[in-house]
């Protein structure tokens, strides 16, 4: 049976043997968005024509017995950076709002079309991605569905609460310095943050040049690894989802320590246990200069989002969410030897961690802290010490960021809790090794992204 | 580099003065506190010694588009 709760791949499956019709899935997506978002906040607009034009364009084609591609008939959304032709590319602000809509769509959403998914529209995020929260001062917070109270992650915060809710099995978000890998922490969900450069960018809305990835949230290892491989390039690298089935039997694991071992709550560590033991691993790696790598991604993103909003905040400073404003501002004024030192570290640092990856083939750290923090929270206490929430939830996405690495960050199920997630870390190219290690533990039963259940009122 | 005696203040208002950019008194506070914060995160990464060969990350690559 194909309900909300069901995973891409099955709904593919279902569209392509003709047990439910693309639309029907279509219309009972759109259905529930309009009936439950207005709780949580996940969408900025819903594009329903156009999705059950498409959707009819599946149906259409598995009428005809022709291959309506892997990805058949999903619903899928996208983080509102992405161009949709005919809607203005809001990337969260308000100062977007009033840019002409967009021309075309962005190729990853043009290459998701073309493996027959079907898209229902734009997702809430965090002023110009520069945010951790999911907060939005303009357009509300995108809510966390298994505690609407609490923060979703940003700044793909609308992708997470998207995903999480069974609007959609599958959202796109980008991820600068942790904005899919935070969200899909707090939601209890699968992220892949890709090797930096692996899928095109063209037609989004830029946050910081030197570290902007785009990728997707997801319930299971292997629907993200079919989205993947959709949105590759036709001549990159060989397919992921073969090879998902091989397990992690053979693969060197080892635990991230030292810096990725201490100022988060116990929570954050207990998950990178409960996976390391599931996996047999039980070496830890230094990873050398993780917080000057912290402070390098810092200064670089600062930096060129500032230089990327000089103009604006020139001319149109009130019009941004404060909190984005004064970043910026600050940002915009950053000597350039901070700046050209960082990039130099950021080569230093790339380096060192590659000889890492010729001992081991994958290295396992916390994603977030701490799980999901109330909405509006200002400062929270790790490890004994009080410290402002926004700009650290990002402790332990931004030191592999910097280089690029490609991530899966897996949801790590807390019996009566909130979920968490973490980090499985490998070499550039090599998102085929992170998303064996995810697919294992979810097999084994140790990660596992169902749909929230609405306990609280946004479901009722 | 930065150091403890870096002045966000009037490093604010002459880099506001070289960028053009009129910063509204409400907004000064939080400039500077920014400033400040960035100053003192930058001292990591500036006070790091790195040898003369090491080059910047980014690659520019000729004939390439922007992706």
């Amino acid at each position: 049976m194909i309900d909300h709760a069901s995973g891409a791949l099955q709904i593919a499956s279902a569209v392509k043997g003709g047990t439910v019709s693309a639309v029907e899935v279509a219309r009972a997506a759109l259905f529930r968005i309009g009936a439950l978002d207005a709780h949580l906040g996940a969408f900025t607009a819903v594009t329903a024509e156009r999705a059950l034009g498409e959707a009819a364009a599946v149906d259409a084609r598995v009428r005809a017995g022709g291959d309506p591609g892997p990805l058949a008939g999903v619903p899928f959304a996208v983080k509102n950076l992405f161009d949709i032709k005919g809607l203005p590319t809001l990337a969260g602000s308000r100062i977007n709002a009033g840019h002409p809509p967009a021309g075309a769509d962005a190729d990853l959403i043009r290459r998701l079309n073309d493996a027959g998914a079907v898209l229902v529209g734009a997702l809430n995020m965090g002023e110009y991605a520069y945010d951790f929260t999911g907060e939005n001062s303009h357009y509300g917070p995108s809510r966390n569905p298994h505690d609407p109270a609490r923060m979703s992650g940003g700044s793909s915060g609308g992708s997470g609460t998207a995903v999480a809710a069974g609007f959609v099995p599958l959202a796109l978000g980008s991820d600068t310095n942790g904005s899919i890998r935070v969200p899909s922490s707090f939601c209890g969900l699968f992220g892949l943050k890709p090797t930096f450069g692996r899928l095109s960018r063209q037609g989004t809305f830029p946050f910081c040049f030197s570290l902007d990835h785009l990728g997707p949230l997801g319930r299971s290892a292997a629907d993200l690894a079919s989205a993947y491989d959709a949105m590759q390039e036709p001549q990159a690298a060989a397919p992921v989802s073969p090879v998902l089935g091989q397990g992690a039997e053979g693969l060197r694991i080892a635990v991230a320590g030292d810096y990725f071992a201490r100022g988060a709550d116990p929570a954050a560590f207990e998950a990178v246990a409960k996976v390391a033991e599931a996996l047999g691993a039980r070496e830890t790696v230094v990873v050398p200069e993780a917080a000057r790598a912290r402070a390098a991604a810092y200064v670089i993103t600062t930096a060129e989002g500032g230089n990327l909003h000089l103009d604006r905040l020139r001319t149109q400073a009130a019009d941004f969410d404060p909190a984005t404003r004064d970043r910026l501002l600050a940002g915009a004024m950053v000597p350039a030897s901070w700046y050209l030192q960082a990039q130099r570290f950021r080569r230093w640092y790339h380096d060192r961690v590659m000889e890492l990856f010729s001992r081991v083939d994958v290295i396992l750290a916390p994603a977030t802290p701490c799980t999901a923090p109330p909405i509006g929270q200002r400062t929270m206490v790790l490890d004994g010490v009080e410290m402002l929430v926004r700009p650290n939830i990002g402790i332990f996405t931004q030191p592999l960021s910097l280089i690029g690495l490609p991530v899966v960050a897996v949801p790590v199920r807390r019996p009566g809790g909130l979920p968490i997630g973490v980090q499985v870390v490998a070499a550039p190219g090599r998102e085929d090794l992170a998303l064996r290690v995810a697919a294992d533990l979810e097999a084994k039963g140790v990660c596992k992204a169902p749909v929230a259940r609405g306990e609280t009122s946004w479901e009722r | 580099m930065p150091d403890n005696t870096f002045d966000a203040e009037s490093h604010v208002d002459h880099m506001a003065a070289a960028l053009g950019l009129a910063i509204d008194p409400d907004y000064r506070p939080g400039v500077v506190a920014n400033m400040a914060r960035t100053a003192e995160i930058a001292r990591l990464v500036t006070e790091f010694p790195l040898p003369d060969g090491v080059e910047l990350a980014p690659a520019f690559r000729p004939g390439e588009e922007s992706r």
